[in-house]
């Protein structure tokens, strides 16, 4: 269909922008004795993206159903785009799309069927849902491979297919439960391109994530949740201050001045500098990155020469540590979240 | 010296690319070079308009539409309903026929109703089995979120479904005429029949739809359904005339549903009266329905 409101930026955002399109009080689940999810507290501006960050098993799966009405909350509230997810569950229904962990596409079907079937639940007619269907293949790169089986798929291929059925009828919310993970990095970035492009159609977006890059390349806002509670919230700069850098690694062109180097580095950068391995390499972990900056600069005027310098971004790991003391563990494979 | 200085200049970008070739999905990406552009990309998402959603009944004609869509993709799907009701005539026909009346021809008069109903009603089990692998699939989330009439997807594959025993159905009836079933009640009455059967498995599969959901296994499903089946279909009027059979296995038989669907089934084809027999039926029918449809739509509904 040749848009006739040619500048997407129109359509979606004058009437939600200011409103929250998720807002959730006190939201808890729990699975027996686990509580997957133990008073979350949420609020999501329409037309932004919001990340939601932790490892396996901290509960964002099981808050992603539970806003995208697949399960009921078993105390506090929760309202979507306005509407109350366990009262107002058709309406809820009526607004949001669903791609969830495990690919949602149906793979004993060929990739068109897929898309056809799910346009016509939405109330297209078999020949527009056929157009839709083609329109679809054709914008996720997916023509070559239509009329092959779902199973045939690359993993980045069934990714695609699994938000082009998400965005049938452009939702005004979307919900994303860890798209990129297990993808190669081409693919993913193909993910993250889609997101971006439906946001600027005014598509709301919650993602949830373990990676902290995908969360920063995405996210306006990032919740960081560990055993079901939120525990730091804010935008990635907001979050990446509290936490400092990754590694930051310089190598000096002469191995003799490293000693120096460390300590104008460890002088410059108000963190503990490691000698590596490699005698002209030396290794920090957590330093602010305006001091990096400044640090590079102080190398610079003492004369010590750079071959080499990288710095890399926290990783989950280091933000769990800094926020928790601990390393984001790997709870048992999370089943709660699998099967729930 | 030099061979040092070269290997440390190359190390970096060499773990670069075997990092990155260790992440890249082999074989599969490179056959499908994507190309997406920002400006298609765009376009369809311009699409915002929702269309008036469908019909309870069009959104189960639609879900019945994909279990066909599978069916195409894997014929073998339609092993149950081909080989075992042919399997199933010969059989019992040349191994009972001689013993049971005077010949295979003459039995085949009185067994062929029977068989029809037993090969459908034990092909039903094959619902409950194939619902309890589908319905943990990731696609179900997926259903379940969609603004629809709820029921849709479980009616929806119920209908194929009865397509299936329409099959098994044609090919038995098929099968018996060119062994030599003549059926009295003529073509109306061998319509009648079959309508009467496919509404009774019909019925019968949300007994095993609430099984699907409710056990862990496919393996599960088959054994508890076996366990069923296997009285109700043994136990019955199928094989035999339960005259012969002790007065308390004739107490279970006689009020066993298979029967009653048994009896209708048989005259109606050789066109007796069957009245009361088709009313036995058509409230078995009602009662599995109201007992076991709403129990598998809260199942259904229900988290997992």
């Amino acid at each position: 269909m040749p848009a006739p409101m040619s500048s997407p930026r129109g359509d979606g955002l004058p009437r939600m922008d200011t409103t929250l399109a998720i807002e959730t009080r006190g939201l808890v689940k729990l699975f027996g004795e686990t509580r997957a999810v133990d008073g979350i507290d949420l609020s999501v501006r329409a037309g932004t993206v919001y990340g939601v960050l932790g490892p396996n098993g901290a509960g964002k799966t099981t808050t992603i159903r539970m806003l995208a009405t697949l399960l009921r909350p078993d105390a506090g509230t929760a309202r979507v785009l306005g509407h109350d997810v366990t009262t107002e569950g058709d309406a809820v229904r009526s607004l949001v799309s669903l791609t969830g962990q495990f690919a949602s596409v149906d793979e004993e079907l060929s990739g068109r069927e897929n898309l056809v079937l799910l346009a016509r639940l939405l109330g297209f007619v078999r020949q527009q849902a056929d157009e839709r269907a083609d329109e679809l293949l054709d914008a996720f790169g997916l023509s070559d491979a239509a009329d092959r089986l779902v199973s045939t798929y690359s993993g980045g291929m069934r990714r695609r297919l699994d938000i082009a059925a998400s965005i049938v009828v452009t939702p005004e919310m979307l919900f994303l439960d860890e798209p990129t993970t297990g993808l190669d990095p081409r693919s993913r970035n193909q993910v993250w391109e889609i997101v971006r492009v439906l946001v600027t159609a005014g598509t709301t977006v919650l993602l949830t994530t373990q990676y902290l890059d995908e969360a920063d390349q995405l996210a306006d806002r990032i919740a960081i949740i560990d055993h079901g509670k939120i525990i730091a919230e804010g935008t990635s700069s907001e979050l990446k201050a509290s936490v400092g850098s990754g590694a930051f690694h310089v190598r000096v062109r002469d191995p003799e001045r490293r000693a120096e180097a460390e300590r104008l580095l460890a002088d410059a950068l108000a963190v503990p500098v490691g000698l590596d391995a490699d005698p002209a390499a030396l290794t920090a972990h957590g330093a602010d990155t305006e001091r990096i900056a400044f640090a590079l600069a102080e190398l610079g005027r003492a004369g010590i020469g750079v071959s080499e310098m990288s710095m890399g971004q926290p990783s989950l790991d280091e933000v769990f540590l800094s926020l928790t003391g601990r390393p984001a563990e790997d709870p048992e494979p999370s089943d709660e979240e699998d099967v729930a | 010296m030099t061979d040092s200085t070269d290997t440390t200049e190359t190390t970096p970008p060499e773990t670069a690319t075997d990092a990155a070739a260790g992440d890249a999905t082999p074989a599969t990406t490179t056959t499908s070079e994507p190309v997406i552009s920002e400006s298609t990309l765009r376009a369809a998402l311009s699409t915002r308009t929702r269309p008036p959603r469908p019909s309870g009944v069009t959104a189960s004609l639609i879900f019945a539409w994909r279990a066909m869509l599978k069916i195409r993709h894997v014929p073998m799907q339609l092993f149950d309903v081909t080989v075992f009701p042919i399997m199933f005539v010969l059989m019992f026909t040349y191994l009972f026929g001689g013993a049971l009346a005077d010949s295979p021809r003459e039995y085949l008069q009185f067994l062929l109703p029977g068989i029809l109903v037993q090969t459908v009603a034990w092909i039903t089990i094959y619902t409950g089995m194939g619902l309890n692998s589908d319905i943990h699939k990731g696609v179900f989330d997926r259903f379940r979120s969609l603004p629809m009439w709820r029921p849709a997807l479980l009616v929806g594959m119920l209908l194929a479904d009865v397509a299936r025993y329409t099959m098994a159905t044609v090919i038995m009836l098929g099968l018996g005429f060119a062994l030599g079933f003549r059926p009295d009640g003529g073509p109306l009455g061998v319509v009648a029949a079959v309508a009467l059967l496919l509404l009774f498995s019909f019925a019968l599969s949300w007994l095993w739809t609430v099984l699907g959901m409710k056990m862990q296994t496919p393996e599960a499903v088959m054994q508890t359904s076996m366990t069923v089946m296997f009285p109700l279909t043994f136990a019955s009027n199928v094989f035999v005339d339960p005259d012969t059979m002790p007065g308390w296995v004739q107490s279970f038989v006689n009020n066993n549903p298979i029967t009653h669907l048994t009896s209708a089934i048989r005259d109606l084809m050789h066109g007796s009266p069957a009245g009361s027999e088709i009313a036995w039926v058509l409230a078995w029918s009602v009662g599995l329905v109201l007992v076991f449809a709403p129990l598998a739509m809260r199942l259904y509904n229900a988290e997992r």
